[in-house]
C-alpha cells in the first residue's frame, strides 16, 4: 500500500493505543471503544467518499473520524476535554459532528437518520450518498430494519457498512444473530457485498463500482466486512479466552503487514507514533475546554 | 369574531401555506396520501400538490422520526404525523436522543427544524392505546419544545415560529378539537371574549366582559371547550368569575404574562387531560410557586384525569377522562373550602 494509507492506518493505531494508556493513567474519563484491528475499514473507504457524502458513525468511531478528517489533535482534545476539541468536549468520544460527519452512542438509531440524509441528497439532485457504520450486534435493533425497509422502498442512496467483528461487547455473534446479515439484506431486496479482505486496493476495486451504483441509481447497499477486534470492547474489558484473543491477533492486518514489508512499516510506524506522542503532549498541556449552556 | 372555519381546516391550511413557502419542507406519516389524507384528514391535499415531499411511510414510528431527523439535520425541515399520538412512545428515543440532543450535544448549536404532530386524547371511545395524553412524558427534555393545538391559536403562526426557531417540537393535537370552531380574538359568545396577553400571541386570555377574575384557570388547547363550558356554568349558577388562560407553548413554560392575573385571582388552578401523576399541571403549579409565591393567596390547584388507563366504553371513559363537570366540581370545591 502507499505511504499515505499506511501512515493513516498507523496513526489510528497509535491514537487508540495512546487512549488506552491515557485511561490507565486516569487522564480520560468515561469510556472509549478503540478500533484496534479494524482501522483498515475506514481507510479503505476513504478515497471512495466525496465531500458531498454524509458519514454516520457509531461508538467505535475514532478510525472513521480520523480517516475523514486526519486531525488527531482535535479528536484527542475532544476526548480529553481540552480546548480545540471537535465539539468543545461536550460530545466526547461517541458524539462527534463536523461538516457532514455525525456520530452517536445509541446503537442503531443513526440508520434511519442516515436514510433521511440520503433522501435529502437525492432530493437536491446530488450524487452524494449517506454511509452508516454499524456493528454486527446492532442488528438486534428494530430501527435498523425500519431503516433498511424505507431505504429500499424509497431508493435512498444509503451504504451500510457492517463491521462484523464477531462479537458485541461480550456476546459472540452466534449468540445474538439468527440467520445472517446477507440474509437480512436479501429480505429487503438490498444489494449485499461481503468481504474478508484486508487489502486496501482489493477492497477499493470491489467497492468502487458498487458505491457508484448507490450514487447513480439511489439503490441502497449493505457491505459486510468480516473483521476482527484486537483490543477490548472498551478500556480493559475483554472476556475472550486467550485462544480466541490469539486467533484475533493472528488476523490483525498490522502483524501481517509488518511481517511482509518490514522497512516501509518501520519508517511509517516511527513517524505515526511520533506524531501521536507529540499530539498527546501538546493537547494534554492545553486548557480545559470551554462551553456555556445555551439558553 | 365568529369564524366558520374548523380547527382541522385551520391546521390543514397552515400546512398548505408552509409547503407553498418552503421547497425544503417534508411531511412524513402513515397513510397521509390523498385521497385518504391522514387518519384525521389533517394532511388532505398536500400529497397531491407536493408528491415529492409528502412521504407516506411504513408503520415505523421510530424510523419515520429518524428519517425526519436526518432531513432536518441536512438542511431541510420536517413535519411528522404520528397517526395516534400514543405511538410517540415508539419514537421516544429518536425524539430524546437525536432530535433534542443534536441541538446542543455537538458543542455548538445545530438547527433541528422538526415538528412531531401527535393526535392525542380521549372522549372518542378509542380505548386504552388510542386515547392517552402523553404530554407529561416529554416535559423537561432540554431543547425540546411542547406545543398544543388550540381553537384560540392560529396554527400557521405557531408552526411557522416553531420551525423558524430551529428547535424540535412536539405538537399535541387533542382529537376532539379538530372539529371545533377556530376562534379569532374578540367575542366568543354572549358572555366571553378573548384577547392575547402577550405580543407573541402565546397566551390566550378568555374572560367574561368586565369580570373580576376570582378564579384563574390555566389550561391547554385541548381543554378549551371544557374549560369554557365550566366557566359558563360557574358564572351563571355560582356567580364565580373564571378567567381562562391558554398557552400554545406548554414547555418550556412561559409564566410572565400570568403574573398580573395571578395577583388578581383568589384561586389559581390548572386543568389538563393527562392522567394524574408527574404532569404538566404539577410543573406549572411548581413554577408558579417559584416565580410568584408572594402573589398566590392559596396553593395552585390541579384538575386532571384519574390515575388510570383509559377505558373504551364511553360511560367508563367519562369516569376517567376529565370533563367540564370535573372542572366545575374542582373549582367549586376549592372556593368552598377557602370560604367556609
Ligand atoms: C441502544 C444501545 N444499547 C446498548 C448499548 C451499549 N453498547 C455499546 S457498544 C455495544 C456492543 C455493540 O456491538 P456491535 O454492534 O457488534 O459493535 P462493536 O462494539 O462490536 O463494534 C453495546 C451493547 C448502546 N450503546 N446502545
Amino acid at each position: 500500500m502507499d505511504d499515505s494509507d499506511l501512515h493513516l492506518l498507523l496513526t489510528i493505531r497509535h491514537f487508540e493505543l495512546a487512549l488506552l494508556r491515557l485511561f490507565e493513567q486516569g487522564r480520560i474519563d468515561g469510556t472509549t471503544h478503540t478500533c484496534l484491528g479494524q482501522e483498515y475499514v475506514p481507510v479503505a473507504l476513504r478515497p471512495l467518499l466525496t465531500d458531498d457524502d454524509y458519514v454516520f458513525s457509531n461508538h467505535r468511531g475514532h478510525g472513521h473520524y480520523l480517516a475523514r478528517f486526519e486531525d488527531p489533535a482535535a479528536l484527542l482534545a475532544e476526548i480529553m476535554g481540552r480546548s480545540g476539541g471537535v465539539c468543545q468536549g461536550v460530545g466526547g468520544s461517541q458524539h462527534l459532528h463536523q461538516g457532514r460527519y455525525f456520530s452517536s452512542g445509541v446503537q442503531g438509531e443513526s440508520l434511519p437518520v442516515a436514510v433521511g440524509a440520503a433522501l435529502s441528497l437525492k432530493h437536491a439532485g446530488s450524487s452524494g450518498l449517506a454511509l452508516a457504520y454499524i456493528g454486527d450486534g446492532t442488528f438486534g435493533e428494530g430501527a435498523v430494519y425500519e431503516a433498511l425497509n424505507m431505504a429500499r422502498l424509497w431508493d435512498a442512496p444509503l451504504a451500510v457498512v457492517v463491521e462484523n467483528n464477531h462479537i458485541a461487547q461480550t456476546t459472540p455473534t452466534d449468540r445474538h444473530l439468527a440467520g445472517s446479515i446477507s440474509g437480512r439484506a436479501a429480505a429487503f431486496g438490498i444489494a449485499y457485498h461481503g468481504t474478508g479482505s484486508q487489502d486496501l486496493s482489493a477492497i477499493r476495486a470491489d467497492l468502487e463500482p458498487l458505491l457508484r451504483r448507490v450514487r447513480d441509481h439511489g439503490e441502497p447497499l449493505v457491505v459486510e466486512f468480516d473483521t476482527v477486534r484486537v483490543g477490548p470492547h472498551s478500556k480493559g474489558d475483554d472476556t475472550r479466552e486467550p485462544a480466541q484473543l490469539q486467533a484475533a491477533r493472528d488476523r490483525d492486518w498490522h502483524t501481517a503487514y509488518e511481517r511482509s514489508y518490514p522497512d516501509q512499516f518501520a519508517a511509517a510506524d516511527a513517524s505515526a507514533r511520533g506524531a501521536v506522542d507529540a499530539a498527546v503532549a501538546e493537547v494534554g498541556a492545553r486548557e480545559p475546554s470551554d462551553w456555556r449552556v445555551a439558553c | 369574531m365568529l369564524r366558520t372555519e374548523r380547527v382541522v381546516d385551520n391546521l390543514n391550511g397552515a400546512l398548505h401555506a408552509l409547503f407553498a413557502d418552503d421547497p425544503r419542507l417534508f411531511l412524513l406519516g402513515e397513510d397521509v396520501l390523498d385521497p385518504y389524507g391522514g387518519a384525521f384528514k389533517v394532511t388532505a391535499g398536500l400529497s397531491t400538490k407536493y408528491p415529492d415531499r409528502v412521504l407516506s411511510t411504513p408503520i415505523s414510528e421510530s424510523g419515520i422520526v429518524g428519517v425526519a431527523n436526518g432531513l432536518a439535520l441536512t438542511g431541510n425541515r420536517a413535519i411528522v404525523e404520528i397517526m395516534f399520538g400514543d405511538f410517540a412512545a415508539l419514537c421516544f428515543d429518536q425524539i430524546l436522543n437525536v432530535s433534542a440532543k443534536s441541538v446542543s450535544m455537538y458543542g455548538r448549536r445545530l438547527d433541528v427544524p422538526l415538528v412531531v404532530r401527535c393526535p392525542m386524547g380521549g372522549n372518542r371511545g378509542y380505548g386504552p392505546t388510542h386515547s392517552q395524553s402523553l404530554q407529561k412524558h416529554f416535559i423537561g427534555i432540554p431543547d425540546l419544545l411542547l406545543h398544543e393545538l388550540s381553537p384560540l391559536h392560529d396554527s400557521l403562526t405557531v408552526l411557522r415560529r416553531v420551525l423558524d426557531g430551529g428547535r424540535p417540537c412536539m405538537f399535541f393535537e387533542n382529537k376532539p378539537v379538530y372539529g371545533e370552531r377556530a376562534l379569532a380574538p374578540g367575542a366568543i359568545d354572549d358572555l366571553f371574549g378573548y384577547r392575547f396577553a402577550d405580543e407573541d400571541r402565546n397566551w390566550a386570555r378568555v374572560a367574561a366582559e368586565g369580570g373580576a377574575g376570582t378564579v384563574l384557570l390555566i389550561t391547554t388547547g385541548g381543554m378549551v371547550s371544557r374549560a369554557l363550558e365550566a366557566a359558563r356554568t360557574l358564572l351563571l349558577e355560582d356567580e364565580i368569575d373564571v378567567t381562562v388562560m391558554v398557552p400554545s407553548q406548554l414547555y418550556p413554560f412561559l409564566p410572565q404574562p400570568l403574573l398580573t392575573e395571578v395577583a388578581r385571582a383568589e384561586h389559581v388552578l390548572v386543568a389538563e387531560e393527562s392522567t394524574s401523576g408527574g404532569t404538566w399541571g404539577s410543573e406549572v403549579a411548581l413554577r408558579l410557586g417559584e416565580v410568584c409565591w408572594d402573589r398566590l393567596k392559596h396553593p395552585v390547584g390541579t384538575i386532571h384525569s384519574r390515575d388510570s388507563i383509559i377505558p373504551a366504553a364511553r360511560h367508563l371513559e367519562r369516569q376517567v377522562v376529565v370533563q367540564a363537570q370535573d372542572i366545575v366540581d374542582g373549582i367549586r370545591g376549592r372556593v368552598a373550602a377557602c370560604t367556609s
